[in-house]
């Protein structure tokens, strides 16, 4: 655990609603942008099978995973459409320098 | 170890198969995707109310339409075309409306989804939440023995209950006896592999809530005296569901079992626009298994993206039966024997990550 904020990625290398993986040691996670413009970073792996959401896609502030369609907020990390329903965890997130940072404690 | 495979295969999903599938790794697997590049998919998984909206209409106005006729030609021949057609559209077409509105994806906004998948589970028969759950459990592990609870023909198929299905003679008694199950606040053991915990309350009350509205319709044929108001409720299951079958069998049947790649076992169907409108497209259904979130609306358009690693499409419904009732018949004396699909061969690997990109 480390509260020191990590580089993730270019701002501009996601489009809107769009959703990236990426790796952080053994951590899957996913950096995603929102219908709003905002970013997100969360697990990337679903909590109702082991499916990786960067395969979903963005609908508005959600992502729906590519397996059953269950959805997660990504303000919240709330599982709001069946099948999933415990919640993702999700990470503080800050846009510096044209960046994507997060901060994975 | 469980037991090793013996014949015929018991499909029970509390039987001694779904420990043999989880030990194989056959449940909850990773399944063969094909390669799509990433932008591409993401256009065609976008969500819109329009077509869903646009269809839900036209369904409801031929629904209305085929009813008022049938009810004003009540006691004439009339009366046989127009409630032919009310049956098809209440109790066939509402199952491709339950399947689309179930996976969230028919509209773009969640309470059109939820109230067109919480009416057409009515009128399909199903209660709403254990089928939300068997649905999701068919997509993890899809035609695995004991673990998908939606096979439609296990091997050795037996004939004359498939025969009597189209009038859903077999499983008709099944979900009214569900249904007095849930109402009474139980669930089937084998529900209990598939339906978390928590979900209990919605499906015994919405049990309740379908069984008091077919009262009242058994309750006003019998005040009048007439079969009438059951041909709009409850008997269009027996008279309407056909068309259902007829789509639903070439979805999985006759193909291969215990395999992790749809290409292998769903079928891709080309209809005609009729028919596709009355199915929602689910004759594209090995690309539907690849990739679930992509809308019925979408799926002619990511056929055609996926055709090439695709094996051969059927060229319509007898083609499709011209292989299905042969299989199912020699499966019916040989429960090894199924078909066996065409794979292209695999893209060089630097062009399938080019293909992701
Ligand atoms: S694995 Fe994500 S919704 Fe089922």
């Amino acid at each position: 655990m480390s509260d020191a904020w990590i580089k993730v990625c270019a701002a501009d290398a996601l489009a809107i609603e769009d959703v990236m993986r990426f790796d952080h040691g053994e951590r899957t996670l996913i950096v995603c942008r929102t219908a709003d413009g905002s970013y997100h970073v969360a697990d990337g792996i679903c909590t109702h099978e082991k499916v990786h959401l960067a395969d979903g896609c963005v609908l508005g502030n959600a992502i729906e995973c590519a397996k059953h369609n269950g959805r997660f907020d990504l303000r919240t990390g709330d599982a709001v459409r069946r099948p999933c329903r415990v919640p993702i965890a999700r990470y503080d997130v800050k846009i510096e320098g044209g960046e994507v940072y997060a901060r994975l404690g | 170890m469980a037991n090793a495979l013996s014949l015929p295969r018991n499909y029970a999903l509390d039987g001694p198969e779904n420990r043999r599938a989880v030990e194989r790794g056959l449940a909850n697997a990773t399944w063969y995707t094909s390669p799509i590049p990433r932008a591409r998919m993401r256009q065609l998984m976008q969500r819109k109310d329009g077509p869903a909206i646009r269809d839900t209409v036209i369904w409801f106005a031929l629904l209305a339409v085929s009813g008022a006729l049938g009810g004003l030609a009540w006691g004439t021949w009339w009366a046989v075309p127009a409630f032919a057609v009310y049956g098809v559209l209440y109790a066939s077409v509402s199952d491709s409306r339950w399947h689309e509105c179930g996976h969230g994806t028919a509209f773009k906004t969640s309470w059109m989804n939820e109230v067109i998948y919480h009416l057409a589970s009515f009128m399909a028969v199903r209660a709403p939440t254990p089928w939300r759950w068997s649905h999701a459990r068919h997509h993890s592990d899809t035609i695995i023995v004991g673990r998908d609870p939606e096979i439609a023909v296990p091997r050795p198929p037996r004939i004359a209950r498939l025969l009597a299905n189209f009038t859903h003679l077999v499983s008709a008694p099944k979900d009214l006896a569900n249904m007095l199950r849930h109402s009474v606040g139980r669930l089937h053991p084998a529900e209990r592999d598939f339906i978390p915990e928590g979900e209990e309350r919605a499906i015994f009350w919405t049990s309740r809530a379908h069984l008091a509205i077919y009262a009242a319709f058994v309750f006003w044929a019998i005040a009048a005296r007439s079969v009438l108001p059951l041909m709009y409720v409850g008997l269009p299951t027996l008279y309407g569901s056909w068309l259902m079958v007829v789509f639903g069998l070439t979805q999985h049947a006759g193909l291969a079992e215990d395999v992790l790649d749809h290409r292998l076992n769903c079928r891709t169907v080309s209809l005609n626009p009729v028919l596709r409108w009355l199915y929602w497209n689910m004759n594209y259904h090995v690309e539907h298994h690849m990739f679930p979130m992509a809308p019925y609306h979408a799926l002619p358009a990511l056929h055609e993206v996926l055709k090439a690693d695709m094996p051969p499409p059927y060229r319509g419904l007898w083609e499709a039966y011209r292989e299905i009732i042969p299989t199912i018949w020699r499966q019916s004396k040989d429960p090894t024997y199924f078909v066996r699909r065409p794979l292209p061969a695999p893209p060089p690997n630097n062009s399938l990550d080019a293909a992701r990109a």
